[in-house]
């Protein structure tokens, strides 16, 4: 392209508002603040593990454990019908007197079968519950969130939650203690 | 800190309590014994049936403490934090070998009864009985029981004793010294065990062999031990003792680690049974058969669903793990099955399936003696150790 060409630069959009924590506390009881304000669209993100995070969040029980326990049943009706109909009927062949199909040596191709469907039904699950792969996220760029990683609670409330508002918001986050209220832009 | 002022507040030890249970524990089991005894001496059927039937209870209460035993060493072994509150149930229940080492005195009198190969005319006219003769003979045989119940006493003692000791002293080098003995400790216990199960229970039918049946017993005495630390702690917060030390995230644990050995169970029953099916040899199917004919087919079936298919479906939610009301009843259910198990095992060798009053009576009274000497200690010490290192790190564990 010539120099002379203009190019179009989309001015930053808001995407949300990023308050920092600096104790467990503060951060636990912002959440749950959060959620009682009638907040939907909002997270938490924490370097290390926090008991309670999910029960302050009100995040319902994952539903994944019974896509697992679907999967599992598919897999042991696949090694079911794979030996009965590969040995009994497609190409049946008797080898040392052995019935053509017997449930005792079926078992552990049934129960590899289970375990690698559930095994696949988890992982593939997880990426889809989660919405992975997420290439891209406006977090990444705010240079204070690196901090989020390391020694500081985050707690991210969306532009996209019905009661966000620019300013109330912030203040809000503020009087829940937080260090500082940040915008997230994408850009 | 809170966690520690929570279990200063806790009712900690049973104290009369528990002395009372343990002498109504030891009436009722010597009156159980005893009338099994004097029928046994009055009636021949009662009498065919006295050895058998002991035989059964005796390896379901040796299980118990071989299954808690091994839950000991292994939180040494691994050096567990979440598991101190609990663990002195255990120390309790795995401190009775000696016990045990008394109520085994009774099946010397029934070797004949039980073990065929105790018999010499049998053995002479038997070539393959006469090639297991440098294994199979009395003198060994009492040799190596004598063994096996001086090292898990032992080491049952030596858990429990060093444990409670800690109480008093706080010594963190106690906990040093249980550390460093839980690896040999482990290594002698597995052996024992396995050797133990194919002498007592193996050996009744001395023609048959599996490598893996040592395993097997160990299996079922574990699901039995986490299934009694279940029980034993949701009905001993039940009484009022331990309300705040023990929590749902412990339950949660043991929940899951008795999922995990009802798998393990079912894995290596499995795995012995195909092994057989898929040989198809005489010398080894004649074992699977006497166990599926003469009515103790319905008992294997009982076994596959009653002690897998079952519990798998009902420990497998998360929810009920962590809820230790419901937790109690499959964990009653399985000390149970674990019994079947042992009949299923050992009564094949004397007749049909059909259960008779002295199992029934032999099966409390020796379950009575044996929870009399647990319950003995547990009315001298705290319920739940005072001041192992890492006592904060189990009252305030949470799975993450």
């Amino acid at each position: 392209m010539s120099n002379g060409e203009l190019r179009v630069v989309s001015p930053p959009e808001l995407w949300g508002l990023a308050a920092e924590f600096s104790t467990v506390d503060a951060f636990l009881a912002a959440v749950a603040a959060c959620r009682k304000a009638g907040y939907v669209r909002f997270d938490a993100h924490a370097p290390i593990p926090v008991h309670g995070l999910d029960e302050a969040m009100d995040i319902r029980p994952s539903r994944l454990p019974k896509l697992v326990f679907l999967g599992g049943l598919a897999g042991c009706a696949l090694g079911l019908l794979l030996q009965w109909w590969t040995n009994a009927v497609d190409y049946p062949f008797r080898i040392s007197g052995k019935p053509l199909f017997a449930l005792p040596p079926a078992i552990p191709v049934v129960f590899e079968l289970t375990v690698l469907f559930s095994a696949l039904t988890a992982v593939l699950g997880l990426l889809v519950a989660n919405r992975q792969p997420e290439l891209y996220h406006p977090l990444f760029e705010l240079p204070a969130f690196a901090r989020g990683s390391d020694d500081r609670f985050f707690v991210v409330v969306e532009a996209k939650d019905p009661r966000f508002d620019r300013h109330g918001t912030e203040e809000f986050l503020k009087s829940l203690g937080a260090e500082s209220v940040f915008p997230v832009e994408v850009r | 800190m809170t966690a520690l002022v929570e279990l200063m507040l806790d009712r900690r030890s049973l104290g009369e309590v528990g002395s009372k249970l343990a002498r109504a524990a030891a009436f009722f089991g010597f009156a159980c014994v005893a009338f099994a005894s004097v029928g046994a001496w009055l009636w021949e059927p009662w009498r065919q049936r006295f050895f058998p039937a002991y035989l059964t209870a005796f390896a379901w209460v040796l299980s118990l403490t071989l299954g808690t035993l091994f839950f000991v060493v292994l939180q040494h072994l691994v050096r567990a934090g979440w598991s101190v509150v609990i663990r002195r149930l255990a120390e309790f229940f795995a401190a009775q070998a000696p016990l045990l080492a008394v109520l085994a005195l009774p099946l010397l009198l029934g070797l004949h009864d039980l073990y065929h190969w105790t018999h010499p005319e049998v053995v002479a006219e038997d070539p393959v009985l006469l090639g297991k003769k440098p294994y199979l003979n009395v003198p060994f045989f009492l040799l190596r029981l004598a063994f096996y119940f001086l090292f898990w006493s032992w080491a049952g003692r030596f858990y429990y004793r060093a444990s409670v000791a800690q109480d008093e002293s706080g010594d963190v080098g106690l906990t040093e010294r249980m550390q460093k003995r839980a690896a040999p400790a482990m290594l002698v216990y597995a052996l024992t065990v396995t050797f133990a199960a194919f002498d007592l229970l193996m050996s009744l039918d001395p023609h048959w062999y599996s490598t893996i049946f040592g395993v097997y017993y160990f299996a079922g005495a574990v699901v039995a031990a986490f299934a009694l630390l279940i029980s034993a702690g949701v009905l001993v917060q039940r009484a009022g003792y331990l309300r705040r030390t023990i929590t749902r995230e412990h339950y949660h644990d043991l929940g899951k680690l008795l999922f995990a050995f009802v798998v393990f169970w079912a894995y290596i029953a499995f795995s012995q049974f195909m092994l057989i099916w898929y040989g198809n040899i005489p010398e080894e199917t004649s074992w699977i058969l006497r166990r599926t004919a003469d009515g103790y087919g319905v008992i294997g079936l009982v076994l596959l669903f009653g002690h897998f298919i079952v519990p798998f479906a009902v420990l497998l939610p998360r929810s009920i793990k962590r809820s230790p009301g419901t937790l109690l009843y499959p964990a009653l259910w399985l000390l149970l099955m674990h019994y079947v198990d042992l009949y299923w095992l050992v009564m094949p060798e004397f007749g049909a399936a059909t259960p008779h009053l002295v199992d029934i009576v032999l099966f409390f009274g020796l379950g009575a003696l044996w929870l009399s000497g647990a319950a003995r200690l547990a009315s001298r010490h705290a319920l739940a150790p005072q001041k192992d290192p890492r006592l904060v790190e189990s009252l305030t564990f949470e799975n993450a």
